[in-house]
């Protein structure tokens, strides 16, 4: 496809710790956005969700593999090459308490992209952020007021106008509605969404709740312990499960529904999430997965279509699940045959 | 993306009125602070005696540095009550405390303010730039920090100012470069979380470097507890000042200044009470007014310190 | 727990040492007219440069250093340029005097620092609590050197004057010669150094006490129908007096080299008193042992209070 807006290229990132072991947030991961769609990232917390958006956004320099915007490599430039590109990659973060700064003006905060990349000053900025607080909802005469002053909706409104200033093409929204109200949480998504249309936005949407991502996104992509697991079109993914932990989570969603006929059955993982510093061998699932086998464990299974998928259409697994499969009564069996 | 949530907009109502910034607020609470406004009108009257120091000469008709040998001085050569002529009495020269004590205030309030602005000056630019730019930079300060505070600072200060000769500039510069550390220490310290913060990411995602982080969005966060600290080193150097004066190592004579009256008036305590007593009660008085001025701004900052 | 103690050791040394080239440089490269004064005033050039080669003056600074280092390390800090006394031993001998000084104020202002905090802090905003803290302030707003004369005026001079002569006007008398006389002479010095200190530990205890009685375990001791005094004492105190051991440590390690108006005031021959007639004489190597001996019981002091610190919190990160 030639529309692809941002690759992501056999991602790696790792943290030291502070004994002699490293966290591998992100262990190796490759997808593609393409130009105009929502593509949802989901998966349990502390799976490396933020730390691949981190990545892509260049926030972080990747430990190994590659990021490319537009044809271009951009994961390796350094701060001030990156500067540019900035305008038309933005991040919206997931705390709207912490992503702004207590001690500035909300105008001001704003009115930031436009002052870091020379835009507009005085009272032509300050036009262009009352015409985005209007553009997100925001009352426009609350320029001079403080974060503090504002809801934590209304906040996360601000971070809308902040990363939309300056038109960007691509915008990375970390669980941007994670930390807020229910009620609250869809006022916010509706923005985005019409936001999108109107700006033609790409988006690369992150949430631990599948339900969110569910509602906004054409494809998702499951992570597990720093790996994508599977990668589907929304519908495909749910109406095609072929990764035991996507059915995991499909399962846990509240209500029953036509597309998840067949995942009514609840699935409950055992075990905890294995530490990132030190993940099982093979197949990374196989801990906790109710089908893994012996092979599980020693042979780690590509991110590629299985049994008769389309090409858009892959998922990381020895034994991927059939349609109407009940994985509720499978049970593993690792022992050597 | 779809929105399949269908849901009415609504503009949630903001919880304040009109931009009141954090800072904003703490001068309000310090506005109602009885005891921090009432230290803060005797700062203020203590500053128009500095100012107004020559007016109290040309009233007495007593220039600081005169000595009235006849008429100042009892027959046996001891320093005078205080009396119509002399209205807070002489020193063992016969000259005016009160004109002295005046003129002592320039000094004591010089030093008290242009030593702390040294010291925060430093210490807030390496501070921030310890906590900030981290790596080797801050490797080297850090350290620094730690010998400029392990350093006994009054005995080092003290032989500093024998080997230099005292002055004025020499005492600024030694209290300046001594205290600057502990500045720095809380600088630091406050950067290296506020570096971690999501809005520091944030505006990096904008594309902002490191200098405009910095000063643009780490700068405000640390001014708070700078505020505080400023307000109570104030006292502190006056203090330091006072003390080496005391020790001899002030400034030259004549030029009067509190803690050189003191330690002049040592051998007088028990024969002439004014001449300790006054010099002594300006500089309590003064070293007071500011530290309950200090802590009235600390509660004003930091409300969490002083609720019930 | 060992790598921690291991490099905290090592930014120890590493700043000892850097105390001591600056120390070193500082008064090396400061014009210093030694030899003359011991020569006297009849002095010829010859005895003069005698002088300087006996005294390894005539060296240039680095060798001076590097000499100086060389017998630091093996725990030998010199001579003193006037009696030829080992610098450790004239370290040895005022040091039990600062301590006795520290230790007795120690126990003092932690008395009343700790009672007076608890009070303010069980009752806050009342007018105990203003009281206590505008009387800690009071005296923490005081000069060292103007406490110490007030306290000789009234409870050495008034006093004997009208017949109550329990204070000295000042000295020391070692411990060898009583118990009675040693703490007749430091009971002034204490209560004036003590009065100054308090306030920082009333602040501190009343501070980490409201946090504590604040927090959610002493509400349920509460709830549990404890007594109040037992809550106070038994749950919330002992978690407050952490910044209270911290500080404590960090101030002893201070004193070592920082009483030094005190032992002027009462005419205590301790470090401080020792160093400044060092600094008057120019007598180098007293002035550089003196101040990094007292460096060395800061560095020594925080390490004991960061080790001290993981120990009582386990919170707290070891890095
Ligand atoms: N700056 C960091 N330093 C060390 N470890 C980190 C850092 N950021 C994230 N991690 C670790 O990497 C893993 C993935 O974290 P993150 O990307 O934040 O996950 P998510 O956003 O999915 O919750 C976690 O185990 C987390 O503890
Ligand atoms: S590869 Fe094996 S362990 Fe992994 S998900 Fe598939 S079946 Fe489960
Ligand atoms: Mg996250």
């Amino acid at each position: 496809m030639n529309d692809v807006l941002l690759k992501v290229d056999d991602v790696r990132k790792e943290f030291p710790t502070h004994s002699k072991e490293v966290v591998q947030a992100v262990a190796g991961v490759s997808l593609e956005v393409h130009k105009g769609e929502t593509l949802g990232l989901v998966g349990e917390t502390g799976c490396g969700k933020s730390s691949l958006a981190r990545c892509m956004a260049h926030l972080y320099d990747v430990t190994s593999g590659s990021v490319w915007f537009e044809g271009h490599e951009i994961s390796k430039l350094s701060r001030k090459a990156m500067r540019p590109l900035r305008r038309d990659v933005q991040v919206i973060f997931q705390d709207p308490y912490g992503s702004l700064n207590p001690r500035r003006r909300v105008g001001s905060i704003i009115g930031d992209p436009f002052a870091i990349h020379n835009i507009a000053s005085g009272n032509e900025r300050k036009k262009k952020v009352q015409e985005l607080m209007e553009l997100v909802g925001l009352n426009p005469e609350h320029y001079n007021r403080f974060p503090a002053e504002f809801s934590g909706g209304q906040r996360q409104r601000i971070g809308v106008a902040r990363a939309l200033a300056l038109r960007p093409k691509l915008v990375i929204c970390d669980e941007p509605v994670s930390a807020l109200d229910v009620s609250i949480q869809a006022q916010i998504i509706n923005l985005l969404s019409d936001l999108q249309r109107e700006f033609d936005l790409t988006y690369v949407f992150i949430s631990h709740d599948l339900s969110v991502v569910r509602h906004v996104s054409d494809r998702i992509a499951v992570m597990y312990l720093g790996k994508i697991v599977e990668l589907a079109p929304t519908s495909e993914l749910f109406g095609q499960t072929r990764h035991p932990y996507t059915r995991a989570l499909l399962s846990a969603l509240p209500v029953a529904d036509p597309d998840t006929a067949d995942s009514r059955q609840q699935i409950i993982l055992g075990g905890d999430i294995p530490a990132a510093t030190n993940p099982p061998t093979g197949c990374r699932f196989h801990t906790r997965c109710p089908k893994a086998r012996l092979d599980c464990t020693a042979e780690e299974p590509a991110l590629e279509p299985v049994l008769d998928d389309k090409p858009d259409h892959r998922a990381a697994c020895l034994y991927p699940l059939t349609v109407g499969e009940d994985l509720s009564t499978a049970v593993p069996d690792l022992k050597a045959s | 993306m779809t929105a399949a949530i269908e849901m009415v907009d609504v503009l949630e109502e903001p919880k304040a009125i009109e931009g009141r910034s954090p800072f904003s607020l703490a001068l309000r609470r310090l506005r109602k602070d009885k005891v921090a406004m009432i230290s803060l009108a005797v700062i203020v009257l203590i500053v128009l005696m500095a100012i107004l120091a020559p007016v109290f000469a040309a009233v007495t008709g007593h220039p600081p540095n005169e000595q009235y040998r006849d008429l100042g001085l009892t027959p046996d050569g001891l320093p005078r009550g205080p009396n119509g002529t002399f209205w807070l009495g002489t020193d063992d020269l016969g000259r005016d405390v009160l004109v002295r004590i005046a003129y002592g205030a320039r000094i004591s309030l010089l030093v008290g303010v242009i030593a702390t602005a040294i010291t925060v000056v430093i210490g807030v630019v390496l501070g921030l730039a310890a906590g900030f730019l981290g790596g080797i930079t801050d490797t080297i300060l850090a350290r620094l920090i730690d010998v400029v505070l392990s350093v006994p600072f009054l005995l080092v200060a003290i032989a500093l100012v024998s080997v230099t000769g005292p002055s004025l500039t020499v005492t600024v510069l030694v209290i300046g470069c001594f205290s600057w550390a502990s500045v720095a220490r809380i600088v630091r310290g406050q950067v290296l979380s506020l570096r971690e913060r999501e809005f520091v990411e944030a505006a990096r995602s904008l594309g902002a470097g490191d200098r405009r982080i910095m000063f643009v969005d780490v700068l405000p966060n640390v001014i708070a507890p700078v505020i505080v600290y400023t307000t109570l080193l104030i006292p502190v150097v006056i203090v330091t000042q006072a003390t080496l004066s005391f020790l001899g190592l002030g400034l030259p004579p004549p030029t009067p200044d509190w803690g050189g009256m003191i330690s002049e008036s040592q051998n007088y305590y028990t024969t002439a009470w004014w001449f300790i007593l006054f010099p002594g009660l300006a500089l309590l008085v003064t070293t007071l007014a500011f530290n309950l001025f200090g802590d009235g701004v600390r509660d004003a900052f930091d409300p969490r310190a002083d609720r019930t | 727990m060992a790598m921690f103690l291991i490099r905290r050791i090592g930014h120890g040394i590493l700043v000892l040492w850097l105390i001591s080239v600056a120390v070193f440089a500082l008064f090396f490269v400061a014009p210093s007219n030694v030899a003359q004064t011991l020569a006297g005033r009849q002095g010829t050039p010859e005895t003069i440069a005698l002088i300087k080669h006996r005294l390894g003056l005539d060296l240039p600074v680095w060798q001076q250093y590097l000499h100086f280092l060389g017998n630091a390390v093996k725990g030998d800090l010199g001579y003193d340029y006037y009696h030829q006394v080992p610098v450790t031993h004239i370290i040895g001998q005022a040091l039990p005097i600062t301590v006795s000084l520290a230790l007795g104020a120690a126990v003092l202002w932690l008395a009343l620092g700790v009672f007076n905090g608890v009070i303010s802090a069980t009752h806050p905003r009342s007018l105990a609590d203003r009281g206590l803290t505008l009387f800690a302030l009071f005296f923490y707003s005081f000069p060292s050197f103007l406490l110490g004369l007030l306290l000789l005026y009234f409870l050495y001079f008034r006093l004997t004057l009208s017949g109550f002569g329990w204070f000295p006007a000042g000295g020391y008398s070692p411990l060898a010669g009583g118990i009675g006389p040693w703490f007749q002479h430091l009971l002034l010095p204490w209560i004036a150094l003590a009065l100054l200190l308090a306030a920082t530990y009333t602040r501190l205890t009343r501070g980490s006490m409201l946090d504590v009685l604040g927090e959610d375990y002493i509400r349920t001791a509460r709830s549990k129908g404890i007594r109040e005094s037992r809550v106070v004492v038994v749950h919330g105190l002992r978690s407050a007096l952490t910044p209270v051991v911290t500080q404590f440590g960090i101030d002893l390690g201070q004193l070592i080299g920082g009483v030094v108006v005190t032992e002027t005031v009462f005419s205590l021959p301790g470090l401080g008193q020792t160093a400044v007639t060092a600094i008057n004489q120019q007598d180098l190597p007293v002035i550089i042992g003196i101040v990094l001996f007292a460096s060395a019981a800061v560095v020594v002091a925080n390490i004991l209070v960061d080790i001290g610190y993981a120990v009582l919190d386990p919170r707290v990160r070891l890095h």
